[in-house]
C-alpha cells in the first residue's frame, strides 16, 4: 500500500470529472488528492490523482480509468522520474511581536511567500512536494492555523517524455 | 430544415433499427409524432422496465443493438433496472430518454431527473444532447460504442427543445466514428498466443472455462473447433450455455454454485485453465483461493480490466474471443496428451449425472426436461430468476448460442417475460418460451397486456411453487427453515391471462405436463401454463456461499 500519482488525460467535456471520480468511489478506490485543470491541448484536461493501494488495486485503477470513453490516456508516474508539486495557502495567527517574526523566518526557510498581512494574521503561500508542505504545516501549528487550503498534487514527467494521447 | 425528432429517426434508420420498445410521455411527443408515420415499428409496453428488458432480449437473441425509448423523469427512471441488467451482462442496448427543455435543466422542472447522472454507473457511456445539430453524430457514436469492444448499454438523453429544434436538411453525416479515448483491441498479442500454445501443448489436465463473451463474439464454431482440436474438456458459465452444444461429449455442463459435479471437480483438478470470455464471477468461483488451485491460467477477454481483476493470470490475452481463438487454431502445432484426463472427466460425467426424484409427483425438473425434449434446441428459452432459472440451466439441453436468455450478472426478477417479447421480434421464426417462477412472473405480469395487444406468441411456463423458491431454499438450508416472508399465496394465473384474453392451462399432475406444453407450443398466440409443482423442491448441486466449488451439497459424494 503506497500512494501512486496517476495522470489522466481526458476530453474536456461536461461531466467528465464526475465520471472519473464516480468510478473511483464506486469501485472503492481510495483517492488521496485530485487536481484538475486545462492542459496544453485546447479540448483536453489533465487530472492528477493520488490514490492509495497495493499493486493489484493500482492495476485496476489504471484499467478501469482507461475504460472510460472520455479518458484519452492514463499513466502511473510513481515509478518514473517526475516533478510533483502542490500549492497551499495557510492563514496563521500572528500577533505582532516575537511570534510574527518567527513565522516570517520559518516562511523564509521554506521559501513560502507572504500573500496577505493582517493585524492578527498572515497568509502564506507555499509550493512543493507533499512532505514539504506537511512539514511547514506542522511547524506553524504551534502559532495557530486559522485556515488552510491545499490544491492536491499535480505532476509532470521530467525531461522530454510526455503523457500524450493515443492510448 | 427538419426537426431534431426527424433527424433522430433517420439516424436510427441508418443504424438499421427496425423495432423500438417504448412508452410515451410529454417531452417525447415530438419523437412519437415522427414515429407515427415512420417505418420503424414501435411496441408499446406496459412499464418502461419492460421496454429496457425487451430491447435487451432483442439484442441477445439477434446479436444486434436493441433500442428502447422512455419519457423523462419517471419514465427514464423506470428504465434503470433494465439498463443495469444489460450492463452487467454486456448487452448492446441504446436507451433513448426524453428530457425537459435545456433551459429548465437543473431547475427541478416537472418530470426532470438527472438520468445521465443516475445511469453513469450502469451504462458503458451516456450522452445529454444539447444541440439538435449533434444528433447524427451522437446516435452514430452511441450505436458504435454499444456494439463494439465489450458491448454494453448507452443512453442518449434528449431535451424536448432538441427534438423540436431545427437541423439543416442535407447536413453531412460523419462517415466513420473516431473516438480517441476508445480503441478496443481485437487481435490478441502474438507472443501471448504463443505462450498460451506452449502451455496447452504441455498440459495434461487442461480445461476450457467459457462464458458469455463467446456468445457475444459469435465464436461458438471456433470454440468447438478449439476444444476438439486440442482435445480439452469444456465447462460453461450460466451465460455461456449454448456456446458449446449441451450434449457434446467434451462438455461437462455448467460450473459454479449450481454447477455439475463433473465441471466443478474438473476445475479443482485441472492443471491449465483456459478462461474464454469470462470474468471469474463469485457465483462461479466460490471461494476464489480454492478455484482452480493447481492450474496455470490463460485468460482471453476483450476487456483488459477483466484480466487479473479477481484471479491471478499467467497468460493474459486481450482481444476479441473469436479472433484470438482463430489465431490459436492457426498457430497450434501440438496438443497435450489429454487422453487420460478426457476419460477421467467423462467418467465423472457418467458417474454423477444430474438427478432428482423422478416419482409420480409434479416436479419442476421434469417440466423443464419435457420442454427440452419437445423443443430439441430449436427455440429460444428465456428464464426469470431463482430456482426456475437454475433448473432451466441444468435440465434444458442448449445446443446453439443465442437460444438461452437470462439475467446472469444482475439476477433481475421480472426480466424474462419482457426479454422474451424482445426475443420474439429479433427471431420471429423461433418459438420463444419464458420459464418463470410465480414470484418473478408477478414482477412484470402487466406485460400480458403487451403480448395480448400484439398477439406476441410468447409461452410462459410458470413453475409455480407458491414461494420465492430460491430464497426459501436458502432459508431451509441456512436459516433453520424459518420461512420469513417468502411464501406467496396461490394465484390463478390462468384467470389473469384470460382477463387479458390470453389462453392458459393449469397443470397439477405430472401426467398432464407433456400435453399442456404441446398445446401451448401449437397455439399461435401467447399462452400461459401454470404448473403447480412440488413446493419444497431444491436446486442441487449447490455450493454453499463461501465454500470451495468442489464442496457441493445435495450430491452423491465421490
Ligand atoms: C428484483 C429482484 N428482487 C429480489 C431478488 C432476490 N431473489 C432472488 S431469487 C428470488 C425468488 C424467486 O422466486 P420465484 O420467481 O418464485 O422463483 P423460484 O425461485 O420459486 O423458481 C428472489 C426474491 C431478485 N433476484 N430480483
Amino acid at each position: 500500500m503506497k500512494p501512486h500519482t496517476v495522470s489522466v488525460l481526458v476530453e474536456n467535456r461536461a461531466g467528465v470529472l464526475s465520471r472519473v471520480a464516480g468510478m473511483f468511489s464506486r469501485r472503492g478506490f481510495n483517492i488521496e488528492s485530485l487536481a484538475v485543470g486545462p492542459c496544453e491541448e485546447p479540448n483536453m484536461s489533465r487530472i492528477t490523482i493520488v490514490v492509495n493501494g497495493d499493486d493489484g488495486v493500482i492495476e485496476q485503477v489504471m484499467k478501469q480509468t482507461n475504460k472510460l470513453i472520455d479518458v484519452i490516456k492514463v499513466s502511473d508516474l510513481t515509478e518514473r522520474e517526475s516533478v510533483e508539486r502542490e500549492l497551499a495557502l495557510i492563514k496563521v495567527a500572528a500577533e505582532t511581536g516575537p511570534s510574527r517574526a518567527e513565522i516570517l523566518q520559518i516562511a523564509d526557510i521554506f521559501r513560502a511567500q507572504v500573500v496577505d498581512v493582517g493585524s492578527k494574521t498572515l497568509v502564506l503561500q507555499v509550493t512543493g512536494d507533499t512532505e514539504k508542505i506537511d512539514a511547514l504545516e506542522k511547524l506553524l501549528r504551534q502559532y495557530g492555523i486559522k485556515e488552510l487550503v491545499r490544491t492536491g498534487k499535480i505532476a509532470l514527467l521530467r525531461g522530454a517524455k510526455t503523457v500524450k494521447s493515443s492510448k | 430544415m427538419k426537426t431534431g425528432a426527424k433527424t433522430l429517426i433517420e439516424a436510427l434508420q441508418r443504424e438499421g433499427v427496425d423495432t423500438i420498445f417504448g412508452y410515451p410521455g410529454g417531452v417525447v411527443l415530438p419523437i412519437y409524432d415522427e414515429l407515427y408515420d415512420s417505418s420503424i415499428r414501435h411496441i408499446l409496453v406496459r412499464h418502461e422496465q419492460a421496454a429496457a428488458h425487451a430491447a435487451d432480449g432483442y439484442a441477445r437473441a439477434s446479436g444486434r443493438v436493441g433500442v428502447c425509448l422512455a419519457t423523462s423523469g419517471p419514465g427514464a427512471c423506470n428504465l434503470v433496472t433494465g439498463i443495469a441488467t444489460a450492463y452487467m451482462d454486456s448487452i448492446p442496448v441504446v436507451a433513448l430518454t426524453g428530457q425537459v427543455p435545456t433551459g429548465l435543466l437543473g431547475n427541478d422542472a416537472f418530470q426532470e431527473s438527472d438520468i445521465t447522472g443516475i445511469t453513469m454507473p450502469v451504462t458503458k457511456h451516456n450522452y445529454l444532447v444539447k444541440d439538435a445539430a449533434d444528433l447524427d453524430r451522437v446516435v452514430q457514436e452511441a450505436f458504435y460504442i454499444a456494439r463494439t469492444g465489450r458491448p454494453g448499454p448507452v443512453l442518449i438523453d434528449l431535451p424536448k427543445d432538441v427534438s423540436t429544434g431545427q437541423v439543416l436538411e442535407g447536413t453531412p453525416v460523419p462517415g466513420t466514428v473516431s473516438l480517441r479515448g476508445y480503441q478496443p483491441t481485437y487481435q490478441g498479442h502474438v507472443r501471448q498466443i504463443d505462450k498460451a500454445l506452449d502451455l496447452i501443448a504441455g498440459a495434461e489436465r487442461p480445461l476450457v472455462y467459457a462464458g458469455g463473451g463467446v456468445v457475444l463474439s459469435e465464436a461458438s464454431a471456433e470454440l468447438l473447433e478449439f476444444v476438439e482440436t486440442a482435445a480439452v474438456p469444456v465447462t460453461t458459465t450460466l451465460m455461456g450455455l449454448g456456446a458449446v452444444p449441451g450434449d457434446h461429449p467434451l462438455n461437462l455442463g455448467m460450473l459454479g454454485m449450481h454447477g455439475t459435479q463433473s465441471a466443478n471437480y474438473a476445475v479443482t483438478e485441472c492443471d491449465l485453465l483456459i478462461a474464454v470470455g469470462v470474468r471469474f464471477d463469485d457465483r462461479v468461483t466460490g471461494k476464489i483461493e480454492t478455484f482452480a488451485p493447481n492450474a496455470a491460467v490463460i485468460h482471453i477477454d476483450i476487456d483488459p480490466a477483466e484480466i487479473g481483476k479477481n484471479k491471478k493470470v499467467d497468460v493474459p490475452i486481450v482481444g476479441d474471443v473469436k479472433a484470438v481463438l482463430q489465431a490459436l487454431l492457426r498457430r497450434m502445432q501440438k496438443r497435450g496428451d489429454t487422453a487420460n484426463w478426457v476419460a477421467r472427466t467423462g467418467a465423472w460425467k457418467a458417474q454423477y449425472p444430474l438427478r432428482y426424484r423422478d416419482d409420480d409427483r409434479l416436479r419442476p425438473q421434469y417440466v423443464v426436461e419435457q420442454l427440452s425434449d419437445l423443443l430439441k434446441g430449436e427455440g429460444i428459452v428465456v428464464s426469470e430468476v431463482g430456482q426456475n432459472q437454475m433448473w432451466t440451466a441444468l435440465y434444458y439441453c442448449f445446443r446453439k448460442p443465442r437460444t438461452w436468455i437470462t439475467s446472469g450478472g444482475l439476477g433481475t426478477m421480472g426480466y424474462g417475460f419482457p426479454a422474451a417479447i424482445g426475443a420474439h421480434y429479433a427471431r420471429p421464426d423461433m418459438p420463444v418460451v419464458d420459464v418463470a417462477g410465480d414470484g418473478s412472473f408477478q414482477m412484470n405480469i402487466q406485460e400480458l397486456g403487451t403480448v395480448a395487444q400484439y398477439q406476441i406468441p410468447v409461452k410462459v411456463v410458470i413453475l409455480n411453487n407458491m414461494y420465492l423458491g430460491m430464497v426459501r431454499q436458502w432459508q431451509e438450508l441456512f436459516y433453520d427453515r424459518r420461512y420469513s416472508y417468502t411464501e406467496l399465496p396461490p394465484v390463478d394465473f390462468v384467470k389473469i391471462a384470460n382477463a387479458y384474453r390470453i389462453e392458459g392451462i393449469t397443470v397439477e399432475e405430472k401426467a398432464g405436463v407433456r400435453e399442456a406444453l404441446e398445446t401451448a407450443l401449437a397455439t399461435d398466440g401467447p399462452f400461459v401454463l401454470d404448473f403447480r409443482v412440488e413446493r419444497e423442491e431444491n436446486v442441487f448441486p449447490m455450493v454453499p456461499a463461501g465454500a470451495a466449488i468442489n464442496e457441493m451439497i445435495g450430491v452423491r459424494q465421490p
